[in-house]
């Protein structure tokens, strides 16, 4: 570790992946609910533990990516960190507030939770992946200025690096769009249409450039590559992701409200969506075959090879194949999306963090070199039981979804199945996703598990 | 050719390429603003549907249900439900609601259970029109048939 205040992401990761645990245990609440429709009813009732899972998902990332830009801001700024008490602040009033609005979530019903923390003065909960209580959309406003007052006080005192602009650009990003949720309208339609314009512009635009930084940095240390090249490729990366997914949006707008026009502009954009996850693959391949160097911690850029693998597959293919409208009109609200939504996520946002997670924190801990030969093989371990089981659990929810189109979606009125009727006949994918989903939970265990390996120190391999 | 391709000109595609395509979402944003009032059916949102939705929200429907698609895939789309259990006649489908709402849970075991929510008879009412309205919203003829 270069500088003192890099430490300070070590909170922020510890914390990532206990919420990431608790994120992965209601995951397999709610897929045991889908096939046990009564399970833990009516304590944990299914809206409840799918909200805990998607805001759990969401929480443990924005720590993850918080973490990363403590660790790689100074680094590549070559400075210390403006105030490390400000981060170590931050962090505990951050957890406090995510830990007692799952509290919330799970002690008292929802309505309850909206009554008490005050929804009627200024509604903003109850929407997908907004749900938070709008006290704690605050709370997150205010860390989130705090954050970006420290990390932006980094750069200017320290020197100014394209991989620092651009993660600062995306972390901006971030914070601007966030303030989308505290708009909530009467008209439904307008409420929808601004509503992706959080959800959409945070996952598939500056997201993107969070993705692309940390990537990067990673990418520069472990391959040892000429920082110039780097640096155009990850213009020309978030170049495209943001060419392609602004006017992209377009295809959350197919069937809420607005005109007919965004079936053209969100097909056409979203065809080109893939094309930035394509170039992240080339380019990690590219920059790992180029490598000047061993680097003695290969785990990482495992995680890194194959989180620009599967953010291509989970984000850009999987995304693609339901997308075009005349595709979308049938597979819009389904399992497909489901399919979608949970490999993109995996392969993106959660194993970006990861990576950055598996380079970073033995440097933290005190081995410069990385882990042990026998904590990386673990951890390689856990590296393929969550990959694999994700590909599973990705492949059995596209064939529910593909049949749920088939039994309820193309037969005509009259014809079609009934919603409850098709998930009863698809049951047997969601029990397939379930065991994919206790093998994924065995491999975040194993993942853990390869933290606390000790083993030999790793000899620094010959340039 | 690689060489020829600066890091410069890398930084330009970005700042010139996400500038454009950001204005251009603007002003799309600005057209579709002009087109909605004859979508979105805003001449039904009364008071009680606004309410309704208010109450769609405080006791996180989507986190089962969806609504144009959006939201949980654990129960039915209620988008157009209106149309599927009230087949177009308002006063039948806030009498077919409020009975259903006011079944739940069903307690048949293993079966997917609908919380009781313990709504007065008005909040029902207005939930009820809330559904009416979005069933009004002009989706491009989603979804495809009436199971939603």
């Amino acid at each position: 570790m270069k500088f003192q205040s890099q430490s300070a992401a070590m909170p922020y990761f510890i914390f990532a992946l206990a919420l990431f645990v608790g994120q992965i245990v209601f995951g397999l609440i709610i897929g045991l609910q889908y096939v046990v429709g009564d399970f833990l009813f009516p304590e944990i009732p299914f809206n409840v533990a799918r909200m805990v899972h998607t805001n759990l998902l969401i929480v443990w990332l924005l720590f993850g990516f918080m973490g990363a830009a403590y660790y790689l801001v100074p680094e590549e700024a070559e400075t210390e960190l403006y105030s490390t008490k400000l981060a170590w602040a931050l962090f505990w009033i951050f957890a406090a507030a995510g830990t007692l609005t799952i509290i919330g979530y799970l002690a008292v019903p929802y309505a309850t939770l909206a009554e008490i923390t005050g929804n009627g003065l200024l509604p903003t909960m109850g929407r997908e992946f907004l749900e938070m209580p709008t006290i704690t959309k605050v709370g997150v406003v205010i860390v989130a200025l705090g954050f970006l007052f420290n990390i932006g006080m980094t750069v200017l005192k320290g020197r100014k690096t394209v991989i620092n602009i651009v993660l600062i650009t995306g972390l901006l990003g971030l914070a601007l769009f966030f303030l989308f949720s505290f708009y909530n309208p009467h008209n439904l339609a307008l409420d929808k249409y601004f509503w992706w314009w959080v959800v959409h512009l945070w996952v598939e635009g500056v997201w993107e450039l969070i993705m692309g930084a940390i990537l990067a940095f990673v990418l520069i240390k472990v391959t040892g590559v000429d920082r110039e090249v780097i640096e155009k490729w990850l213009y020309i990366i978030i170049a495209m992701a943001l060419i392609t997914g602004i006017i992209g949006t377009g295809h959350h707008f197919f069937w809420i409200g607005p005109p007919e026009y965004w079936h053209y502009l969100g097909s056409i954009f979203s065809a080109l969506e893939p094309i930035p996850f394509f170039m992240m693959t080339v380019f990690a391949f590219n920059m790992v075959s180029r490598r000047r160097r061993e680097h003695p911690n290969r785990a990482a850029t495992l995680w890194a090879l194959g989180c620009a693998v599967m953010a291509f597959l989970g984000a850009g293919v999987w995304g693609f194949l339901h997308t075009l409208a005349p595709v979308n009109y049938y597979t819009h609200g389904t399992q497909v999306t489901a399919a979608h939504g949970h490999m993109a996520f995996y392969g993106a946002y959660v194993m970006i963090v990861i990576t950055m997670i598996s380079y970073s924190m033995p440097i933290m801990r005190g081995r410069p070199n990385g882990n042990s030969r026998q904590a990386q093989v673990l951890e390689m371990w856990s590296f393929w039981l969550m990959t694999i089981a994700m590909v599973f659990i990705t492949l059995f929810l596209t064939a529910a979804g593909i049949l749920q189109v088939w039994m309820q979606r193309i037969p005509e009125s009259g014809q079609a199945l009934s919603f409850m009727a098709t998930q009863d006949n698809i049951a047997l994918f969601y029990w397939l996703r379930e065991i994919s989903g206790v093998i994924f939970f065995i491999g975040l265990l194993t993942y853990i598990a390869s933290f606390f390996v000790k083993g030999d120190a790793v000899e620094v391999a010959e340039s | 050719m690689a060489e020829r391709f600066t890091k410069s000109m890398a930084r330009n595609i970005y700042l010139g390429g996400s500038t454009f395509f950001i204005l251009l979402f603007l002003g799309l944003t600005f057209d579709t603003m002009q087109a909605m009032p004859e979508r979105d059916n805003r001449e039904n949102l009364t008071e009680s549907v606004a309410n309704g939705k208010l109450l769609w929200e405080e006791n996180n429907c989507l986190g089962c249900h969806s609504l144009f698609g959006e939201g949980a895939y654990f129960a039915p789309e209620l988008g157009n439900v209106f149309q599927r259990r009230g087949m177009g006649n308002e006063e039948a489908f806030v009498g077919y609601f409020k009975g259903w709402m006011n079944a739940m849970p069903t307690n048949v075991p293993g079966r997917r259970q609908m919380p009781q929510f313990n709504l007065n008879d008005q909040e029902l009412e207005d939930l009820a029109a809330f559904l009416i309205y979005a069933n009004g919203i002009n989706t491009n003829d989603w979804p495809p048939n009436v199971e939603g």
